[in-house]
C-alpha cells in the first residue's frame, strides 16, 4: 500500500534558485564563445555568475499571477474611464499635450527596452541574469502595450496621437530619445545594463515617472495614473535590478571599475539630456502643477543621487562627470526647452502656448534666480505678437548637437546668457556639441557618432521627402514636404494651442457636458 | 579604434560635404536667445559674405525687434569662438568658411528683449 509522502514546500529563496539555476549548460559541439559571443568583449570580467542576485526573486509562475491581477485592475479603470468620458474631466485641453509627448517620445522607448532586454536575456552566460533580463523584457513590452491602450482613448478626441510609431523614426525632436536607446542597444550587454538599468532606471526614472504620474493625478487623468501605478511597481523592481547589476560588476573584479565609471559618466549625461523634455513638461505643460523641475531635481537627483554615489564610493566610483553642470541646469533647462518648442511649433505634432499670468507668477516664485530676468521678457513679447496676430515661428532650421541631437539651446556653465558651443575635428570633418559632456562622449568613440542621423542634416540631404517629391521645382515648399513625410496634419496637429481644434472641441464638449445633467460622469 | 566592438567597426560618416547640395554654415546671434539655437544653413561657397548679411540673415533673424537696429559697421564676428574679421566683398570660401564651420556675431548695445539677452 502506498503511503502519501508529504513533501516540504520550497521556500521563496529555494524556489527562485530552482527556477533560475541549472538552466544553462556547457555546449559540446560548438564552442561556448561562438554561442555566447557578447558577454566578454567589453572587457568586463565575471568570475562567478552565481553571485548574481535578483533581489525580487520573482519566478515566472509568480510573475504571471501577479501581473495578471494588476492588468485586470488596469483595464477595469481604462474601461470605466472610457465609459464615463473621462477625457472631459481633465483640467484643461492643454494638459493633453503632455500625453502626446508621452506617446510620441516615451512609449516607443518601452518597446526599445523590451528589445534590448530580450537580446541581453539571450546572450548572458549567467542564467540568473538571463532570467532577470527576460522577465524585464516582458515587463517593457507590457508597458508599451498598456500605455498605448490607455492613451488610445484620448486619440479618439484629440490631435497629435495618431502616428506615434511613424513619428518616432522621423520627427526631429524624437531623434533625441531614439538616439539614446539606439546608442544603448548597439553597445555591449553590460553597457546596455549600465545605460538602461542603472543610469536611466535607477538614477533618473523617478524624475520621469513621478512628474508624469503625479501630474496626471493633479490634472484629473485617472487612466494615466493607473497605468503609471501598474508600471511603477515594475519600475521599482527594475531600479533594484539596476543597482544590483552595477554592484555585481564592481564586486566581480577591480578591473571592471574604470569601465563602469566611464559608462556611468556617459549614460548619466545622455539620460540627463533626454530628461530635458520632462523638465519642460513639468514646468510648462501641466495646467495644474505638482512641483517645479528644480524642486524635483533637488529631491530626486541631488539628495537621492548624491547619497547613491556616496554609497558607491567604497567601490571606487565617484559621481558622474557633468553632475555639477546638471545641477546648475536646474534653473534653466525647462525654460530653454519650452522656448525651443515655441520656436518650432510649426514642425511638432503638439501645441505650445505662452503661460498665463498666474502661471508666470508661479514660475517666478519657483525660479527666483532666472525666470523674471531671463525668460519672462521673451514670453511676454511672444504674447504681444500673438495677440497682434503675428505669432512668432522660427523659419530657419537649428544647429544640432551631434551627440544628444538636441538643438544647441543650452548655455555656458556660469553664464545663462551665452550659448554653449563645443567642437571637435575627426578625419577632417567638424562636429559640434552643446556641452562638455556631449563632446567628451563623442571624443571617446567618434566612430559611433559620425553616423548620427541628425534630422536637420537629413532634411538638407533630401532624405525627408516622399519619394515622388522634386525639391528642385520652383517655389518648392520644403517645410510642407517634410511635414507631409512626417505624416503630420498641418494646422491640426501643430501650431499654437490658441485657436487649435483641440481647444475649440474641448470647450464645446465641456459646455455640452455641463448642460446635460443626465450624464453624471461628464459633469466635471 | 576606440569603440569597443565585437568585430570590425567601420562605417561612413553621414554628414560629409559630398552628401549636401551646399556646405553647411552655422550662424549664431550673440545675446539673442529668443532664437533658441544657432541656425544651420546650406550656403553656396561662391556666395559673397555681404549677401549672407543682406539676403539671408533678414529671413532668419528679422522677427527680432533688435534686427533693424543693427549697425553692421559695429558688429563683432567670431569663428569657432575666436575674434574674426570677414571681408564682405569676398565669397564665403575666400573668407575661409568651409563645411560645418560655425560663426557668431555680436551686436554691441543690443542685448535682446528688455535687456534679457532674449
Amino acid at each position: 500500500m502506498d503511503t502519501r509522502v508529504t513533501r516540504k514546500k520550497l521556500g521563496l529563496k529555494e524556489r527562485y534558485a530552482a527556477m533560475t539555476r541549472g538552466l544553462g549548460w556547457e555546449t559540446t559541439y560548438q564552442p561556448m564563445e561562438k554561442v555566447f559571443p557578447y558577454d566578454r568583449y567589453e572587457g568586463i570580467k565575471i568570475h562567478d555568475w552565481d553571485k548574481w542576485e535578483d533581489p525580487f526573486r520573482l519566478t515566472m509562475d509568480a510573475y504571471w499571477k501577479y501581473q495578471g491581477e494588476k492588468e485586470k485592475k488596469l483595464y477595469a479603470v481604462i474601461e470605466a474611464f472610457a465609459q464615463n468620458n473621462g477625457q472631459l474631466s481633465v483640467s484643461d485641453a492643454r494638459y493633453v499635450n503632455a500625453l502626446k509627448l508621452f506617446i510620441q517620445g516615451v512609449t516607443p522607448l518601452e518597446y526599445y527596452a523590451h528589445r534590448g532586454f530580450a537580446h541581453v536575456g539571450r546572450h548572458f552566460t549567467g542564467v540568473g541574469a538571463r532570467v532577470a533580463a527576460q522577465m524585464q523584457s516582458i515587463d517593457e513590452l507590457r508597458h508599451f502595450q498598456t500605455e498605448t491602450h490607455a492613451i488610445s482613448h484620448y486619440n479618439k478626441y484629440f490631435n497629435g496621437m495618431h502616428n506615434a510609431a511613424h513619428w518616432f523614426d522621423r520627427v526631429w525632436y524624437l531623434s533625441v530619445p531614439k538616439s539614446f536607446f539606439e546608442d544603448a542597444l548597439t553597445a555591449g550587454p553590460f553597457e546596455f545594463l549600465t545605460a538602461v538599468s542603472f543610469s536611466f532606471e535607477y538614477v533618473l526614472t523617478n524624475l520621469l515617472f513621478v512628474p508624469f504620474m503625479s501630474g496626471a493625478a493633479h490634472n484629473g487623468d485617472m487612466s494615466t495614473v493607473t497605468f503609471g501605478f501598474s508600471a511603477q511597481s515594475d519600475e521599482s523592481r527594475h531600479m533594484t535590478l539596476g543597482i544590483e547589476c552595477i554592484k555585481f560588476m564592481l564586486e566581480q573584479d577591480p578591473d571592471n571599475v574604470p569601465i563602469v565609471q566611464r559608462w556611468i559618466d556617459k549614460w548619466f549625461w545622455r539620460g540627463y539630456r533626454v530628461l530635458t523634455l520632462v523638465a519642460m513638461m513639468q514646468d510648462y505643460m501641466l495646467p495644474k502643477r505638482v512641483m517645479s523641475w528644480k524642486e524635483a531635481w533637488e529631491m530626486y537627483a541631488e539628495q537621492n543621487g548624491g547619497a547613491l554615489f556616496r554609497d558607491l564610493a567604497r567601490y571606487g566610483i565617484r559621481e558622474p562627470l557633468g553632475w555639477k553642470e546638471a545641477c546648475e541646469g536646474k534653473d534653466h533647462i525647462s525654460h530653454q526647452a519650452w522656448n525651443t518648442f515655441y520656436n518650432y511649433a510649426a514642425a511638432a505634432p503638439f501645441h505650445t502656448w505662452v503661460p498665463s499670468d498666474e502661471e508666470m507668477a508661479w514660475l517666478s516664485e519657483k525660479y527666483p534666480e532666472s525666470f523674471d530676468r531671463l525668460y519672462r521678457p521673451r514670453l511676454e513679447y511672444y504674447r504681444e505678437r500673438q495677440q497682434q496676430g503675428k505669432r512668432f515661428y522660427n523659419k530657419t532650421l537649428p544647429m544640432l548637437c551631434t551627440t544628444c541631437q538636441i538643438p544647441m539651446v543650452f548655455t555656458e556653465p556660469g553664464d545663462p546668457t551665452k550659448t554653449c558651443y563645443r567642437e571637435s575635428d575627426y578625419f577632417g570633418n567638424k562636429y559640434h556639441f552643446c556641452s562638455d559632456g556631449c563632446k567628451q562622449i563623442f571624443d571617446h568613440e567618434p566612430e559611433k557618432y559620425v553616423q548620427s542621423w541628425l534630422p536637420v542634416h537629413q532634411i538638407y540631404q533630401g532624405h525627408c521627402f516622399k519619394p515622388d517629391v522634386d525639391p528642385t521645382q520652383p517655389g518648392f515648399d520644403a517645410l510642407g514636404a517634410v511635414l507631409d513625410w512626417y505624416g503630420l496634419n498641418f494646422g491640426r496637429d501643430n501650431l499654437d494651442f490658441e485657436g487649435s481644434e483641440d481647444q475649440k472641441n474641448f470647450a464645446a464638449w465641456r459646455g455640452e457636458a455641463k448642460g446635460d445633467t443626465t450624464q453624471e460622469g461628464a459633469s466635471a | 579604434m576606440s569603440v569597443t566592438a565585437i568585430g570590425t567597426y567601420d562605417f561612413p560618416a553621414k554628414d560629409v560635404r559630398e552628401n549636401f547640395p551646399a556646405p553647411l554654415l552655422y550662424i549664431g546671434w550673440e545675446d539673442h536667445l529668443m532664437f533658441c539655437a544657432p541656425f544651420c544653413l546650406p550656403l553656396p561657397s561662391d556666395m559673397p559674405f555681404g549677401a549672407l548679411v543682406e539676403n539671408v540673415l533678414p529671413g532668419a533673424c528679422g522677427d527680432h525687434p533688435d534686427f533693424e537696429r543693427i549697425d553692421w559697421g559695429q558688429v563683432q564676428w567670431f569663428k569657432s569662438g575666436q575674434p574674426w574679421q570677414p571681408d564682405f566683398g569676398k565669397t564665403l570660401a575666400e573668407n575661409g568658411l568651409g563645411h560645418k564651420d560655425v560663426i557668431r556675431f555680436r551686436t554691441p548695445g543690443l542685448t535682446g528683449i528688455r535687456g534679457s539677452c532674449s
